[in-house]
């Protein structure tokens, strides 16, 4: 079965892709369609049939090289699971939902087929990112890495007439490039230092590797830190982190259903992936993680303070993505693994949404992006409206406060800011608290330009604004539910007690019940272990019984998550205590981002309801901030001054004078005066006399024999 | 024993008495009213022996006290030979016709260079070789001339005559300065003197003047002068045959000479003809930019081919001599396409073969433009044509026999000599709008150009098989 949702994409892709001229353009979309949507049936039967315990199912021997022995196999545990619906069920929507959106698309001229390509990168995509979830090695998960690079790459410049699209695409790649160097280097070390690519023996060498010393660029490193942050470097490029996150604004240059699938709900996510797949190592890790959670922290913090200029619907909503996937990496940073998958189930959800949501606008709109030309939408596309809404909701964090009832943000989001909290990270904890005012203050602030106020802009587009079509509404829909419900639903399992994460994620309890004593965790490991498996079974019951009992209570805890790294899906350290410490957090921690969600939405209403003067009043006054904000910090424009233009020039050094002058220029030489010089001087040889043939027959005889009696002979 | 002995040569035999019954018959009765159905039936004789030969295999045998060798080297030569020849003979029909050329001497004297060839692979003898050597050398001057109102093929004629008796005249010295030292003339007594003892420098002596005749054979640089010459002033079709059969059968005698009479002095003569597969790589290459007549292009173009050929032969190990078997194997086949080519290019009934002619042709003749185009690149060496292959083999044979930079010198040689072929291919495809050039319709020339083509192409598989062959025959060689 699982095997059928990995290779199900890919065969839509290729019959999609290649066949189209044999069963038609139509026909062809709806099979790639068609099999994502069974891959998708097939993968939340997976996801609710699985019980928790990791399963390796073996496809074909991948690589036998030396001591570098690797079977292409399908790990199947709790993450890969969670990863196969959120990919499966985004992309069968979003193809879906592109029957509608990509109709008729003005970028092409009458009579061009464009659509069973697009269907084919998207399905082609679909099967890369699953390769990625599912992989067993590193060097798979590679493949699946650069794959979805691939994708991204062809999907950004779709539109290959625009200049813009093109190099948004070039600069996509080339950004993860350097990402990617990162991760490639993480896999080299990993190898260098287990001799294996295999998760489960790495999972294993992952204790050694903490006491192991390592010397890379003329420096002691401790090995699992080195392998953790050079790993994460990989995951920054791919999850638009600062530093490396100028290429996911520009990537909104793609078509529309693309931002809302890889650069909003799977793609990007793929580092916050990686991180969680790697917690036995970043649990050994501490300063990497230190590092990951100031990064995340700082990404969250600074796509919030862009976001709440930018004026492009969907630039908007990508600085929100990058916004988001800096939530994400705090909890994987602070080491509640959980919690970040948490967020990346529901942010897929309504992040998808609000995408499509905004394509359903832009589409109604005849590919109008600004939101400055919007307004008093709400009454021509209500369905679309209503679909935003739910997003809003969900991204804002709309709940009841200090229960577990709201929309799917609301419980992920403040998951996270409670496990930042736990986790002993201010930093992390109030730039994610002010980072959620703003991400409130955006979201609502596109809401009320979008669908409020009066129309404006070209009052033709207005006039013939039209709700979309039912294929682009029903994934709406859908997506809806799963902004609402998801949250609610997993709650338990993403963040509840610790038993009933253990339970999610197969991973076997250290029962380390408050009477056993502080050191248990710490004396002998290899026993530990075992003794924790058969204590956990024994005491479940009991567990589960306690834990019902104090469930949501501060204080005391009762079950701790333990097992070997690699036991289960996630791997807690005997350390970790973030779960106990975010659930015993104060009242005012918990309410911390309500009171934010409240505090932006408050403004926005006040900026773009009350009073739409305002904004542009306090743009003037504070000029410079707003320059900053609006040109995001300056990160392109110092990009382009320290890395583009010096390699730019660089290039054309070696491209005039390396590649030019001397290869050019010495091939131009030979080829143009050297041999033509040979040729005349064997042209003039052959006069036709015979004596002058005779003569060079002597000659060449007499320089033989010469060669024989001096050099050979001997 | 005699009885042995004829059994053994009875291919020859054959072929040499049809050759004078032919003679004979075609004086008494209505001479060239009679080439024709002769070029025919020689042709289909030499095909049905080259079948006989490949079918009768197996066992090798020694004639006339060891001055005969039949084994599987002499075998695979002979059949590429008599193939060869056959095909060649099949396509100039028409066009020997067409201009009066189709005299009842021609299919037989190719017939009796043939006889001569085959004798001069399976020489285990000095004497056997010249006798083998001379026949086939006198049967070609004769054909080289065979158009005598003209000029330049008498010009032809008279010059490779000339220039052939010099270098027989140099064999001869070669030859009996070898016998002078190691006493015998028989190929398998001089292996022996060069084993027991040091090899002298009489001996040696005798060897460079024994290359020297036979480079001459092969048209290797310095020897080669007479080749541009010959295969321009002589008709096409001869110009065909010089370019296959011959070649077969001078690289056959050098391999046999060199591996069986001086086997046991492998580094001396190394040197030498990897110097002379050197210069003719590079002059091949380098001369042949400058030519705008595609006959005499080709002359350069196999010098270059014969210097890579030699190549594996330099190598001197049973791997170099099979890559030799390769190369030659699959050059005659492009030849014979080329050549098939080469003979349809006419114009108001006239040959025409001036390069500029070939301007567009593409337009005119997209077909035979493209099978030409897959023969050019196979010629230039690029894969994944069968030509590349043949380079490949001898380069990897030279470097695993320890000259890598003979290798290396053969890698740039043909990356120049590329440059001439794509030029033409250029000039078919994107040349300017220039003379018009008609295209004989012969079926004839037709199949075998895109017989040769095809072969090219789907060659790339197993390579028909020669492959193996190939190193079953010099297997057989070296020992």
């Amino acid at each position: 079965m699982e095997t059928i949702i990995l290779f199900a994409p890919l065969v839509g892709a290729l019959i999609c892709g290649f066949g189209w001229k044999f069963i038609g353009e139509t026909a062809a979309q709806w099979v790639a369609t068609g099999l994502l949507f069974l891959a998708a049936l097939l993968s939340w039967i997976v996801f609710f049939t699985f019980d928790g315990v990791t399963e390796h199912i073996t496809v074909l021997r991948f690589i036998e090289s030396g001591t570098l022995a690797t079977e292409w196999a399908i790990r199947l545990d709790r993450l890969t699971a969670i990863m196969l619906i959120v990919i499966t069920t985004v992309s069968s929507l979003v193809h879906l939902y592109s029957f509608g959106y990509m109709d008729h698309d003005p970028q092409w001229k009458e009579g061009e087929v464009y659509k069973p390509r697009f269907f084919a990168y998207l399905s082609f995509f679909t099967f890369a990112m699953l390769a990625l979830v599912t992989s067993n090695n590193l060097v798979q998960m590679f493949f699946g890495w650069e794959g979805v690079g691939v994708a991204s790459y062809l999907l950004i410049g779709f539109y290959y007439r625009k200049p813009s699209a093109n190099a948004a695409a070039i600069k996509a790649f080339v950004v993860n490039r350097v990402g990617d160097f990162g991760f490639s280097l993480g896999i080299f070390a990993l190898f260098f230092l287990t001799d294996t690519i295999d998760f489960d023996v790495i999972f294993g060498e992952a204790s050694t590797l903490a006491e192991t010393q390592v010397s890379f660029l003329w420096t002691e490193w401790n090995a699992a830190n080195l392998v953790a942050f050079l790993l994460f470097i990989g995951a920054m490029g791919k999850s638009a982190q600062l530093l490396l996150h100028t290429w996911l604004p520009d990537a909104m240059e793609g078509p529309t259903p693309v931002s809302a699938l890889i650069h909003a709900a799977t793609m990007v996510t793929a580092g916050v992936f990686l991180v969680c797949r790697m917690s036995p190592i970043m649990e050994f890790a501490p300063e990497a993680t230190a590092f990951i959670t100031v990064l995340g922290a700082t990404t969250a913090f600074f796509a919030a303070t862009v976001g709440l200029v930018q004026t492009d619907i969907k630039r908007v909503i990508a600085y929100s993505t990058c916004s988001q996937l800096g939530y994400m990496f705090v909890a994987a940073g602070v080491g509640m693994y959980s919690a970040a998958m948490f967020h990346l189930l529901t942010h897929a959800f309504f992040k998808a949404l609000l995408f499509l949501g905004a394509g359903s606008v832009i589409h109604a709109m005849h590919h109008e992006q600004d939101m400055t030309n919007y307004g008093g939408l709400r009454k021509k596309i209500p369905y679309t409206f209503w679909a935003m809404m739910i997003g809003t909701l969900a991204i804002t964090g709309v709940g009841i406060p200090l229960t577990h009832i709201g929309f799917a943000g609301f419980l992920s989001k403040d998951a996270i800011i409670e496990s930042a909290w736990g986790g002993g990270s201010a930093y992390g904890f109030w730039l994610l608290v002010v980072a959620a005012c703003f991400t409130s203050f955006y979201s609502w602030r596109l809401i009320f330009l979008t669908f409020y106020g009066t129309p404006r802009g070209d009052k033709h587009t207005h006039d013939h604004a039209h709700e979309s079509p039912m294929v682009m509404l029903i994934p709406l829909g859908v997506l809806s539910l799963g902004a609402i419900f998801s949250g609610m639903l997993w709650y338990s399992n993403f963040f509840g007690h610790a038993d009933q994460i253990g339970k999610f994620y197969g991973i076997p309890m250290a029962a380390e019940a408050a009477a056993h004593g502080d050191d248990h965790a710490v004396t002998d490991e290899a026993g530990h272990g075992e003794e924790a498996t058969e204590e956990a079974q024994g005491e479940e019951t009991a567990l589960a019984d306690a834990a019902t009992e104090d469930h949501g209570e501060a204080g005391e805890h009762h079950a701790q998550l333990g097992g070997e790294p690699g036991d289960g899906a996630l791997y807690f350290g005997p350390d970790n205590h973030v779960l106990d410490n975010a659930h015993a957090a104060p009242i005012w921690v918990k309410v911390s981002p309500f009171i934010a969600m409240l505090l932006g939405l408050a403004v926005a209403y006040l900026f773009y309801i009350v009073n739409p003067e305002l904004p542009r009043r306090l743009a003037e006054n504070q000029r410079p901030l707003y320059l900053f904000l609006k040109n995001k910090w300056y990160f392109d424009e110092i990009y382009d001054a320290v890395f583009v233009r010096p390699v730019m020039g660089l290039g054309k050094v070696f491209w005039k004078r390396g590649d030019g002058s001397i290869i050019d220029g010495f091939l131009n030489g030979v080829a143009l005066n050297i041999v033509p010089f040979f040729t005349r001087l064997a042209g003039r040889a052959q006069t036709g006399y015979i004596f002058t043939y005779a003569f060079w027959m002597v000659l060449g005889i007499a320089a033989l024999v010469t060669w024989m009696s001096i050099g050979g002979g001997n | 024993m005699i009885q042995a002995d004829l059994n053994t040569i009875l291919p020859e035999i054959i072929l040499a008495v049809f050759a004078m019954l032919g003679l004979v018959a075609a004086v008494y009765t209505s001479k060239d009213k009679l080439a024709p159905a002769l070029v025919w039936v020689t042709g289909i004789l030499m095909v049905l022996l080259a079948i006989w030969i490949g079918a009768a295999g197996g066992v090798d045998k020694i004639a006339f006290n060891g001055m005969f060798i039949d084994d599987g080297f002499s075998r695979f030569a002979k059949i590429a030979i008599l193939l060869s020849a056959a095909c060649v003979l099949v396509m100039s029909q028409e066009y020997m016709k067409r201009r009066g050329l189709l005299r009842f001497e021609y299919p037989l004297l190719v017939a009796l260079s043939v006889v001569g060839m085959m004798v001069m692979v399976s020489a285990g003898d000095l004497m056997s070789l010249y006798m083998g050597l001379e026949l086939q050398s006198l049967a070609l001057y004769v054909v080289a001339s065979l158009r005598r109102d003209s000029a330049k093929s008498t010009e032809a004629g008279l010059k490779y005559f000339v220039l052939g008796a010099l270098s027989s005249g140099l064999l001869l010295y070669g030859a009996s300065l070898t016998y002078g030292y190691a006493g015998t003339t028989l190929f398998s007594g001089i292996i022996q003197t060069a084993i027991h003892g040091e090899v002298s420098v009489g001996l040696l002596f005798g060897l460079i003047f024994l290359i020297s005749g036979l480079a001459f054979k092969v048209s290797a640089v310095p020897f080669h002068m007479w080749t541009p010459d010959v295969y321009e002033g002589a008709p096409t079709p001869v110009t065909a045959f010089f370019a296959t059969a011959p070649k077969v059968a001078a690289l056959g005698l050098f391999a046999r000479l060199l591996h069986d009479a001086f086997g046991a002095a492998v580094s001396d003569w190394q040197q030498v003809i990897a110097l002379l597969s050197v210069a003719s790589m590079f002059l091949g290459s380098v001369a042949a930019i400058g030519q705008r007549d595609i006959k005499r292009l080709m002359a350069y173009s196999s010098i270059t081919h014969m210097g890579f050929a030699l190549m594996g032969l330099a190598a001197g190990t049973v791997f170099g001599v099979q890559a030799m078997l390769i190369y030659v194997a699959i050059y005659i086949t492009m030849n014979v396409g080329t050549f098939a080519f080469i003979l349809s290019m006419e114009r108001d009934g006239q040959p025409v073969t001036d390069i500029n002619a070939l301007n567009l042709y593409s337009k005119r003749e997209p077909g035979r433009a493209l099978a030409m185009l897959v023969l050019l690149f196979s010629l230039a060496g690029v894969p994944p044509m069968l030509g590349f292959f043949g380079k490949f083999y001898v380069l990897r044979a030279a470097y695993e026999g320890g000259l890598a930079w003979l290798a290396v010198a053969g890698v740039v040689a043909s990356v120049i000599g590329a440059f001439y072929y794509l030029r033409i291919v250029y000039y078919m495809y994107f040349g300017e709008e220039g003379s018009e050039l008609e295209t004989n319709r012969s079926p004839v020339l037709w199949v075998f150009l895109m017989a040769s083509a095809v072969i090219m192409l789907l060659g790339v598989v197993n390579m028909f098989g020669v492959e193996g062959a190939a190193a079953a025959a010099a297997a057989t060689l070296v020992n």
